[in-house]
């Protein structure tokens, strides 16, 4: 017996010492002889529980996996909706010496197309798309927002005992339209009859309005709301009111009703990041595009700690992310 | 698909959404009434009504005490009234044009106090829905009217108030004088001045209280920017209800209830692309303006600065 | 006498620097916000002057802020005036900015000489339509124009996102997951010329000479006189014979003809393609509102609105470098904004009462109609009927 638990001691201590240096090799931060100086330009704050948020937590998430502020430095330029003045400000960080400047919004391209090929020596990184224009040092990365959004689809209809589902969007485009299609998608392969109501509200800000599209999906029948961007707390609020479940996307909304929120897609840009890094290290600037999804742990799953989700649905939920990752299950965006 | 529309619980569904929405106009719009009665013009009433939002939340979720959260995003719509009113009135600045400053100035500061204070995205356990006895259980009504929040009865208590108060008072017939021929009150010993004053920082109070309303009652939670323009609408809403209060609820109802339909329209599979539903309540707003051509002129001192002749 | 004349070169000098120190003391309030974020304020300010003066990049970017100030706020000029007030520029800057980019998408073909006038010519018509519809409900039905014109401005955005994800988004877009909604990139020769390796482009150039245009428009054709008349005496126009409802709509007309210009000019001098985010100032920049305090800076003339766009030009590019050398939320940029606007407008007290003593002593010591050129004297006149 007592040899059997010292061997054991000694595997355990021999895993912990093999996970840690692990990690240590996994940090290019060898690479760089000066701190790696990052600029992100994003539209929204940095605490819209949304897209810049989600940017934000993966870039101190790089921090710490780079070895802190020492290793990493960043700093960002929130709120930046006024396409000139994020290209004024992305040009600035470029001149002044940033190594990577990440443009985290589909409506910066156009500037970047312009500004990158003034400063070779600079790394730039645009998400939301795959588009890197044939340029060598513009990474260009994609959220795969409909495979979270499938599963989601998945799982409410499962759990849906009035047949009937809400949907708040923005405004019918990008990352959005994504989002909900696939949520669509997966709701109806799961359960033909289902019938799942879509609004847009035509704002990514208006809460009051996004809580009254919710109202109007709660008065159809809807027992099971989901939505995306920032003014979707509105809707949030009104699925806790009338008991029906929540599923979220961009950031994990489990805080914001504990009891009625399911699941929630994830966005983990740290993944991707990892490899822009590890690139730049090694020389490259540019020219690649990534998709954070299901495969890459990019996108992950996120179920809700508080709510008690059935054992088959579950399996189901885990059977329906495997299924997209090896492809077996195709998402059908249909127009 | 369009018959839809007519049925129970859509119309029902249309109603009492069209209802909750137009609490924080209402609240907003006859307030700025009053200040545009007695001749002035708010544009800062969005940014008001952010900074009441963001100071009903923080003190709410702080002490618990919703209408300590109440009381206090009045006392911030007063202060900012009182700043406005200064300006105004002292300094006769360009209303327009300071208003737009308030409001930038409002936008700004709570989103920097709303990052700084509470750093994330929270809810509140806001005022919730009143139940009274008889009423809220009646079948079709009930749903519509009596299930509704504190707050959205003060709103619409306040239109009978306000026409009581501008219509059938002394004070009233102060501020429309104020209004209308400042020269002429203030020749009869009217102190424009302190009307003017009194107007501002009520139009500011209830700003204040709009914006509470949707953050510790309607919504529960507070976002930068979450009024998103409403009180611009608002303050164009006064010129729709012809600076009468029940015209002002009319305008707000009108807006509420197409901005709730259009969301109904779009669920019911109508097939009119999203964007075009969400114009609706604001053309509508402009053709129902035009068919009722109105006879009504604004008040005459709108927007003119006053300086007594000493 | 050359005391007076040094006396009013004094007055003039302090009244059109007048703008400057209300500045000033709004960002004196703003260094005890900056000190409350723990924030140096030396280090804050000097960093805002080098963003916007401090290198040839720099006062390119200011210029190119300034630029579409400087359109929206001569459309002011013209409807303040006519004592219109046009809180429109935002849709009209939207409206001319989508009709000019269709020019752009459309006649690929065209040669750059021929698309550029008249891409920016229809931009200027878009505008004018987006203007003219409020000008049309005031004159004909009454209604009021800050109703119809925040109204116009949310219709505009919806149509914006309706076009820009729709019928006119970029074929290549159109194909890709993101969807991004926006139009095809303008060709290379359909693009104003820039002042290489800034920014600056030939806009900056065409909206200065407009500004003299506007000065000869007002003061020197009968069109810019019966506006001026209406404006003032709305009453004594009509029955002088002027059909002031045709003024009043000619009033919107021509400011939102300038905002559609500004517009457009943002397409194909700086963005070279429209995109959306949803909201009006995503595109715009504000430049809808600001535009407006630029006019009032600048006294509602259209010469001095060039030096006040710059000015609030140079705030906001400044600004916008602040927020990235001293990391502050840029939420504080939005209330710094704000706080320089209520300033500004305030100051413009003590700018009359000079005036009018000025005008007091004039009269008192017998020298007649003061010999200031006709401009100068109109705007104290104008304030005063409408103080």
């Amino acid at each position: 017996m007592k040899r059997f638990r010292l061997l054991l001691t000694g595997l355990l201590l021999i895993a912990v010492l093999l996970g840690a240096c692990q990690a240590k090799d996994s940090a290019p931060s060898a690479a760089f002889e000066d701190t790696f100086k990052v600029a992100v330009v994003m539209p929204s704050a940095i605490n819209d529980l949304a897209f810049s948020q989600s940017m934000y937590d993966a870039l101190l998430a790089i921090q710490d996996w780079m070895g802190g502020e020492e290793a990493m430095e960043f700093v960002y330029s929130d709120g930046m909706f006024v396409v000139d003045d994020a290209a004024a400000a992305i040009r600035d960080y470029a001149s002044e010496g940033y190594d990577l400047v990440i443009a985290h919004g589909s409506q910066y391209g156009s500037s970047l197309q312009e500004i990158a090929p003034d400063f070779p020596e600079t790394s730039f990184a645009w998400g939301t798309t795959v588009d890197t224009f044939g340029l060598d040092n513009i990474f260009a990365y994609e959220a795969a927002s409909q495979e979270g959004g499938y599963v989601n689809g998945v799982i409410a209809a499962s759990l849906s005992e009035s047949g009937v589902l809400g949907v708040v969007g923005p405004i019918e485009t990008g990352d959005a339209k994504l989002y909900v299609d696939g949520f669509v998608a997966g709701a109806e392969a799961t359960n033909p009859d289902v019938q799942v109501n879509v609004n847009y509200i035509g704002s990514f800000s208006d809460v009051a309005l996004a809580s009254e599209a919710a109202n109007t999906h709660i008065a159809a029948g809807a027992d099971g709301l989901t939505g995306t961007a920032q003014m979707v707390v509105g809707a949030i609020g009104v699925a806790e009111e009338n008991d029906a479940m929540w599923f979220g996307t961009q950031a994990s909304q489990s805080g914001l009703a504990p009891a009625n929120v399911v699941a929630n897609q994830v966005y983990h840009w740290e993944v991707i990041l990892k490899e822009i890094v590890q690139m730049i290290a090694d020389g490259t600037f540019g020219g690649t595009s990534f998709v954070v999804d299901l495969a890459n742990g990019g996108e992950a799953m996120d179920y809700n700690a508080d709510y008690e989700l059935p054992a088959e649905v579950m399996s189901l939920a885990d059977d329906t992310v495997k299924g997209i990752i090896d492809g077996t299950i195709t998402i059908d965006l249909g127009e | 698909m369009i018959s839809d529309l007519l049925s129970m619980t859509v119309l029902v569904g249309i109603l009492a959404s069209g209802i909750r929405l137009a609490t924080p106009y209402l609240f907003a719009a006859i307030g700025e009434t009053f200040g545009q009665r007695s001749g002035v013009l708010n544009l800062g009433v969005d940014g008001q009504m952010l900074l009441g939002a963001f100071t009903a939340f923080y003190v709410a979720i702080t002490t618990g005490n919703l209408w300590l959260g109440i009381l206090s995003a009045m006392v911030v719509g007063a202060l900012m009234g009182l700043a406005m009113a200064f300006v105004t009135i002292n300094l006769h600045a360009e209303q327009g044009i300071s208003g737009i400053g308030f409001y930038l100035f409002g936008l700004g500061l709570s989103d920097l106090l709303f990052q700084k204070l509470l750093g994330t995205v929270e809810t509140v356990k806001g005022f919730s829905k009143v139940y009274i006895p008889v009423l809220s259980d009646l079948p079709v009504i009930g749903d519509i009217f009596f299930r509704q929040n504190i707050l959205v009865y003060i709103a619409f208590a306040l239109v009978p108030i306000a026409w009581f108060v501008l219509n059938k008072t002394t004070l009233g017939l102060k501020i429309r004088a104020v209004g209308e021929n400042p020269e002429a009150a203030d020749s009869l010993g009217v102190s424009v001045a302190r009307i003017r004053y009194f107007t501002i920082i009520l139009g500011g109070t209830l700003s204040g209280v709009a914006g509470a309303s949707l953050s510790i009652a309607l919504l529960n939670v507070f976002q930068q920017n979450m009024t998103s323009g409403l009180g611009f609408i608002a303050v164009a809403l006064v010129y729709f209800g012809a600076w009468r209060p029940w015209g002002v609820l009319g305008g707000a109802l009108l807006f509420s209830l197409v901005n709730s339909l259009q969301l109904w329209v779009q669920v019911l599979g109508i097939p009119i692309p999203s964007d075009i539903a969400v114009m609706m309540p604001y053309v509508l707003t402009i053709l129902v303006l035009v068919a009722t051509v109105s006879r009504v002129r604004a008040p005459s001192a709108l927007t003119k600065p006053f300086e007594r002749e000493d | 006498m050359s005391n007076s004349s040094q006396e009013k070169w004094y007055s003039k000098f302090f009244d059109a620097a007048l703008p400057i120190f209300a500045t000033l003391a709004a960002l004196i309030v703003g260094a005890i916000m900056l000190l409350l974020l723990k924030v140096n304020p030396i280090e804050a300010y000097a960093a805002m002057w080098e963003g916007a003066f401090g290198s040839q990049n720099a006062l390119a970017e200011t210029l190119v802020k300034a630029t579409p100030l400087l359109l929206v706020g001569l459309g002011i000029c013209i409807s303040f005036r006519g004592d219109v007030i046009n809180i429109g520029g935002e849709g009209q800057m939207i409206v001319g900015a989508i009709l000019g980019t269709l020019v752009g998408i459309t006649l690929v073909d065209w040669p750059g000489w021929a698309v550029i006038p008249v891409a920016l010519l229809t931009g200027f018509l878009g505008g004018a339509i987006w203007g003219g519809i409020p000008g049309f409900l005031k004159a004909y039905f009454r209604v009021n124009e800050i109703l119809s014109t925040v109204m116009m401005n949310a219709i505009a955005v919806q149509l914006m996102n309706f076009l820009l994800r729709g019928p006119m988004i970029d074929p290549s877009q159109a194909e890709l997951a993101s969807k991004i909604p926006q139009t095809a990139r303008l060709a290379e020769a359909f693009r104003l010329p820039r002042w290489i390796p800034t920014r600056l482009h030939l806009g900056a150039l065409i909206a200065v000479v407009l500004a003299v245009l506007v000065y000869i428009l007002l003061w020197r054709t009968t069109w810019g006189y019966r506006i001026r008349a209406v404006g003032q005496n709305p009453d004594a126009s009509r029955y002088a014979g002027v059909k002031v409802k045709n003024y009043v709509v000619l009033a919107l007309v021509l400011s939102g003809a300038f905002a559609g210009l500004a517009g457009v000019m943002q397409v194909y001098g700086v963005n070279y393609r429209m995109i959306t985010d949803g909201s009006a100032s995503g595109f715009t920049g504000s430049a809808g509102f600001n535009g407006i305090v630029a006019a009032l800076f600048g006294q509602l003339h259209p010469i001095g609105t060039i030096p006040a766009s710059i000015l609030f030009g140079a705030l906001l590019v400044g600004a916008n470098k602040m927020q990235r050398v001293v990391q502050v939320p840029s939420a504080l940029i939005t209330a710094l904004n704000g706080l320089v606007v209520v300033f500004v407008v305030s100051s413009e007290i003590w700018r009359r009462r000079r005036q009018r003593k000025r005008l007091a002593a004039a009269a008192i010591e017998g020298e007649g109609t003061p010999p200031d050129d006709p401009p100068e004297i109109d705007i104290s006149i104008q304030s005063e009927v409408n103080s």
